[in-house]
């Protein structure tokens, strides 16, 4: 790893993040606020022999996502929100053929157009579904350039892993900003081996394989079913990340992702300089979500306060980690209007009625 | 005496028995396809398409690496994997529903782009799979269980021909429509499905044969009514012929 640290916005660090993971193939169509993913891709990926195509909509770009990744290549595609919407049949697909692939959705202000400001009000579409059936994708919430970059080989390698596809959700602000990112070396995984013994990659003396999410019988659909959810538990059991930030002794934890969070530190600088010990659980990874660190910090705080870019939506899990032993308020902004610290101090102070 | 092998069942088709219909043409386009590929010597390094529709087994039924694509996003997953495969022969294989309804913005720009793949199109006016609904392709005053008074083109609109309107993109290489209903139909089918193929192998772009065929279930017709139907019907409205060749003659 070179320590080299240069300046990057968000967008096109991804892209050459990607690049380095070994990704060969970007399929994407344009949507603000992320239109220089695709951009850098298409100047980059030539130069490594890659493949770079500009499809006529989101809903063919997923479903080229899904040929490539059939033959056991890495490949991508990246969109904001309402593009992800129109993706979530391909990522359907995608979960029930047990493909892997990497996908970044940088979220936006919903529902409908919406509008191209920083965004969390995709939390549902990208945990609990979107698509249809019991399907879930792996997903990486990071809160600054470098996690950022981080992710997608982290995205890539849990992906080829599980044969799952993974998604980064960011937003508008870290798909936006420019920041010092430290790029990982190229990788040098040969990952043909990998996927010898599924990928379509031409018979040729063996025996054939098939690609689908499709059985006609229910009995062996469901054994589908029962493979897909083993691959979720051992996911669930394997990959929770969170970082705890001054929760040692915290009496009121903040629980926050992504811009969202990092927005928080200062919130509880300012907070801590008033005496108010709080702290602030972040998940990484939003599916497989860290339950265990909100029970855990439910058995020492007052409250855990979800703060999000949406109306309160990952809400739901906190709820689900606290189980009814503390309150669990909410303070969110949407359309895309991003807190600020101080606002956030100020709900705080209004539940701990300061 | 000892026994002379004059016919057998394609390599590129499994044993896997099919689920079509009595009277589908759909056995006959699926022999065509298999025989090519074993006389061009590409079984083993072919990768499939099944669509939605009737043909959605299709991928159980060729002997060939495979996969089901969304209904109507077969091109944009055969461009995929032409893409990530550039080596490999390609084809798809779709219905007039998958291929000129729902699918119809990922044909016209597969084929527009030149992606150098097959698709073999069947053309039989009618969604058999769902039960006999209207088809794009569904003709003037035909009646399905979505048109029971018949196709009022005043009211939903004209069948689409997808030869005449793939012919003018410059990204195709080889479109030629064909029918299966005469033996010598089914030889000529045979021929452009090479040419296809060759399209294909050459890279000279994109390669659709449109096959006109039948439905005799949902027709509500005999399998030979069907066929007499179709040679009077189907052929007026969809003529027969090569659209597009950028092969030529070469063989």
């Amino acid at each position: 790893m070179t320590n080299d640290k240069i300046m990057m916005k968000g967008t096109e660090a991804m892209g050459e993040a990607a690049i380095r993971a070994g990704c060969k193939l970007y399929f994407g169509y344009p949507i603000t606020p992320q239109s220089e993913l695709p951009e850098y891709m298409s100047r980059r990926l030539p130069e490594i022999d890659g493949t770079f195509l500009q499809a006529e909509s989101e809903v063919a770009a997923v479903n080229m996502v899904y040929g490539a990744a059939c033959t056991g290549t890495r490949v991508m595609t990246s969109t904001s929100s309402p593009g992800f919407s129109l993706m979530m049949e391909g990522v359907s697909y995608i979960a029930g053929a047990e493909l892997p692939a990497v996908f970044i959705n940088v979220v936006r202000g919903g529902p409908g157009l919406g509008d191209i400001q920083p965004a969390q009000s995709d939390y549902f579409q990208g945990t609990k579904g979107g698509g249809h059936g019991d399907y879930r994708l792996i997903c990486l919430a990071p809160s600054t350039l470098q996690e950022a970059v981080d992710h997608i080989s982290l995205a890539f390698d849990m992906a080829d892993k599980y044969r799952t596809p993974a998604l980064i959700i960011a937003d508008g602000m870290l798909g936006q900003m420019m920041e010092p990112v430290t790029l990982p070396e190229f990788s040098n995984n040969d990952l043909k081996a990998v996927h010898e013994g599924w990928a379509l990659r031409g018979t040729n003396g063996r025996e054939k394989h098939m690609v689908t999410s499709f059985d006609i019988d229910p009995v062996k659909l469901e054994k589908m079913n029962e493979r897909y959810q083993a691959t979720y538990k051992k996911i669930e059991n394997n990959e929770v990340r969170v970082e705890e930030y001054l929760m040692e002794d915290a009496e009121y934890a903040f629980v926050a992702y992504g811009t969202m969070a990092r927005i928080l530190k200062t919130t509880i600088k300012m907070a801590r300089e008033e005496g108010i010990k709080v702290g602030l659980i972040r998940p990484i990874t939003l599916w497989p979500f860290p339950y265990k660190a909100v029970e855990k910090a439910a058995e020492k705080c007052k409250f855990l306060m979800s703060v999000e870019m949406s109306a309160g939506q990952m809400l739901e899990d906190v709820r689900l980690g606290v189980n009814g032993k503390v309150p669990t308020p909410f303070y969110g902004r949407m359309g895309g209007v991003v807190p600020t610290p101080t606002e956030v101090l100020n709900a705080l102070k209004k539940e701990m009625g300061v | 005496m000892a026994e002379k092998l004059i016919m057998k069942r394609p390599e590129a088709l499994t044993d896997k028995e099919f689920t079509y219909c009595p009277g589908c043409l759909h056995g006959v386009a699926h022999r065509l396809v298999a025989e090519i590929l074993d006389e061009m010597e590409l079984t083993q390094n072919t990768i499939m398409v099944a669509p939605v529709g009737c043909s959605v087994f299709a991928y159980e039924f060729f002997n060939v690496d495979g996969t089901v694509a969304a209904h109507g996003r077969a091109t944009a997953v055969a461009t995929g994997i032409k893409r990530a495969m550039p080596d490999k022969t390609v084809f798809t294989y779709q219905g007039d529903g998958d291929l000129a309804a729902i699918g119809t913005a990922e044909t016209v720009h597969s084929a527009n782009r030149g992606e150098k793949f097959t698709t073999i199109f069947i053309n039989n006016a009618i969604y058999g799979m769902t039960g006999g609904q209207m088809a794009p392709t569904t003709l003037e005053g035909m009646k399905t269980t979505t048109s029971p008074y018949g196709r009022d083109v005043n009211d939903v609109g004209y069948p689409v021909h997808v030869c005449e309107l793939l012919q003018n993109l410059k990204g195709v290489a080889y479109l030629e429509r064909v029918a299966l209903f005469t033996p010598q139909q089914i030889q000529k089918a045979k021929k452009a499905i090479k040419k296809a193929f060759i399209a294909q192998q050459k890279g000279l772009g994109y390669s659709l044969i449109e096959v006109v065929s039948t439905c005799p279930t949902n027709w509500g017709q005999t399998p030979l009514e069907s066929i007499e139907w179709a040679k009077d019907k189907m052929i007026s409205e969809y003529p027969l012929g090569v659209f597009v060749d950028r092969v030529g003659d070469d063989k």
